[in-house]
């Protein structure tokens, strides 16, 4: 009955209330949402790339070879010779293995040289392959497959021509030597979408008449002889690699990185991803901080809501206490009431939430490649709902106590 | 218990309100027999809130005893006088008696949350409540409506009807006529001691209106029973 009363009470002062349970409902809601991207953030990045075992550089620190091989950011101080990567191709650990060559670039997109075999070995979001949105892979050798971002911010599609810039930020164009777009891939979220792949020996070819970064004056060798000459690479800038059994990923690594013909650099991307976070994950702590802020704000206004109440509710009051109802009846009267309102403010905030999601979920992951997976409320959105309650009941304590003490004075006589 | 009993017994009894030194309340003898009604005269300010206050067990006097249905009110712990309030005495007051968002008969049933004992007499509180209402001559359909959607001699009656339910043994009115216009106040007081005759309950009502007297078994001057203490402050 108290219950129903409270109830009641509560839809009497509708307004208020409504209010109230609507400033809850949007601050736990921004909170579960931030929390949502936070977690997806973090495993959309710790699924940039999966099944690849070891990725593989010149000996640098492992961020940074993570940060150039996968993530296309800064450079590699120094490049993995031919003969090196025969060596670990060779090695009876390897089940396959993936080289990648960098350095060109396209407008402000990164071009990346690689072998067929990396539209089959790159898989991201727990073994997911890159799918084509039009066209196909490599062909030809002057076939290029662009990034789904590189083909939206260019306006490029199946059959239009590409000229390769030499070097990240030049004007030095392999001009004479022109790609053309054989495939789009689809949207991933990875940064396969802001990049142009080409092949290893494109990357060759493109180069015969360069040296030491410069075009050698006055030596234009035609496509046809370029064609007919041997493209295998002298250096490539790193591999990713695929062992036949996990349990062989450590002797491999210890391996490589213990190469004596030149260092190399061995890491696991699962480790090396955690260990960038670390210095990515600063933000998502603050960004926790503010909207848990937020949440705080409600309940304060929560409980000013309560205190402006107190005056025209001490009839009320007094009603109750003639009734026979202790002060601490009262009491507890305005923290049922409050928790009430927390917990219909915290479940309306989740479904506020559950609904935004479920309309904008497609659109974030095509625009943003976050993938936000729509799941009940776990581990991790249950405590965050029961806190809020908690909390609510926590800070109503104070004005609860003020209508106690004011319940206790006015016994059941209130002049109003 | 007959009709004899003692319902109430003040005697010897000396208050001050805390933190207020400047008002104090002395009843040296006061009685209320069972099943009698009795009215007390004094106009506000005489110290007839004080008064209720002490009988009903809101506060507690400095000396002497207030005993209802024998039962000293001093020697129970507050908590006890709370529910003791609730088992025994049913309260009507001036206006604004009830809940106005909770229905006429959560309004009702509202004292038995608090006395088990008076909710088990009551029987079938639901039924009770309706029956409570035919009689005070509220339609059945006002069962289920918001108190605050009520006219002030529907309120009223409610309130009359909250205080009979579980048949407490003392009935504590404070001018419950007087925001009733004179026509409503008859038929308000032929229906609440018609209730109180039948469930054998006292009545002890304060009013300042001498006219309402020849209803009663007794009609008492409050000053003749209390005198006040009052310092400048």
């Amino acid at each position: 009955m108290i219950l129903r009363l409270a109830f009641a009470s509560l839809l009497a002062r509708s307004l208020t209330v409504g209010m109230t349970i609507l400033a809850i409902a949007l601050s736990v809601a921004l909170f579960l949402g931030v929390e949502k991207v936070r977690t997806g953030a973090r495993a959309s990045f710790a699924d940039t790339i999966s099944d690849t075992d070891l990725i593989v550089g010149a000996r640098s620190g492992s961020v940074q070879l993570l940060l150039y091989s996968v993530f296309r950011i800064g450079n590699a101080t120094n490049n993995v010779t031919w003969k090196s990567y025969r060596d670990i191709a060779a090695r009876p650990e390897v089940a396959w293995i993936v080289p990648i060559s960098l350095g060109d670039s396209h407008r402000q997109f990164r071009v990346m040289g690689t072998t067929a075999e990396f539209f089959v070995r790159y898989k991201y979001r727990g073994g997911r392959s890159l799918a084509f949105a039009q066209g196909r892979g490599l062909g030809d050798l002057y076939d290029a497959v662009v990034g789904a971002d590189v083909a939206a911010t260019l306006g490029y599609s199946v059959g239009d021509p590409i000229v390769v810039a030499h070097g990240l930020a030049s004007f030095s164009e392999h001009a004479d030597q022109p790609f053309r777009v054989a495939g789009v891939l689809a949207k991933t979220g990875t940064p396969v979408d802001r990049t142009v792949i080409v092949g290893l020996e494109a990357i060759e070819a493109i180069h015969v008449d360069w040296k030491s970064g410069a075009k050698i004056p006055g030596q234009t060798t035609p496509v046809e002889a370029i064609r007919q000459m041997d493209l295998t690479p002298t250096a490539i800038t790193a591999a990713m690699v695929g062992v036949r059994s996990r349990l062989q990923v450590f002797q491999l690594q210890r391996w490589i990185n213990q190469y004596p013909e030149e260092p190399l650099l061995a890491v696991l991307p699962g480790l090396a991803l955690q260990e960038l976070w670390q210095i990515v994950g600063v933000a998502e702590t603050a960004l926790v901080g503010v909207s848990a802020m937020v949440v705080i704000t409600a309940l304060i206004g929560m409980m000013a809501m309560i205190f402006a109440s107190l005056n025209e509710r001490r009839r009320e009051m007094a009603i109750f206490r003639a009734m026979g109802a202790r002060p601490t009846t009262i009491l507890g009267l305005f923290v049922l009431e409050a928790a009430l309102m927390a917990a219909v403010g915290a479940m309306l905030g989740a479904a506020l939430l559950y609904a935004a999601l479920a309309v904008a979920q497609p659109w974030i992951d095509a625009a943003f490649g976050l993938w936000l997976p729509l799941e009940p409320p776990g581990a991790r959105e249950v405590p965050v709902l029961l806190g809020v309650v908690g909390a609510a009941t926590l800070v109503s304590l104070i004005p609860a106590l003020r209508a106690y003490r004011l319940s206790l004075a006015d016994g059941m006589m209130v002049k109003i | 218990m007959t009709g004899t009993d003692r319902i109430l017994v003040l005697e010897d009894v000396r208050f001050r309100w805390p933190g207020r030194a400047s008002f104090s309340l002395n009843v040296p003898r006061f009685a209320v027999n069972g099943g009698e009604t009795v009215l007390l005269l004094g106009e506000s300010g005489s110290g007839k809130s004080t008064l209720l206050s002490l009988i009903c067990g809101i506060v507690v006097a400095e000396a002497g005893s207030v005993r209802v249905c024998g039962t000293d009110l001093a020697s129970l712990a507050p908590g006890a006088r709370d529910r003791f309030r609730a088992e025994q005495i049913g309260v009507i007051f001036q206006q604004f008696n009830l809940l106005p968002y909770a229905t006429v008969r959560d309004n009702i049933l509202l004292p038995l949350r608090f006395a088990p004992g008076r909710r088990a007499r009551a029987g079938d509180a639901g039924a009770e409540a309706a029956r409570l209402c035919a009689a005070l001559g509220l339609a059945a359909e006002l069962l289920t409506v918001p108190a605050g959607r009520l006219s002030v001699g529907q309120q009223q009656r409610v309130a009359v009807g909250r205080a009979l339910i579980g048949r407490p043994l003392l009935i504590v009115a404070d001018e419950p006529t007087s925001a009733l216009d004179a026509g409503t106040q008859n038929a308000f007081l032929d229906l609440l001691f018609a209730r109180c005759r039948e469930g054998g309950t006292s009545l002890l009502m304060v009013s300042h209106d001498e006219r309402l007297g020849a209803r009663f078994d007794r009609v008492l001057d409050l000053s003749g029973i209390a005198t006040t203490g009052r310092m400048a402050a």
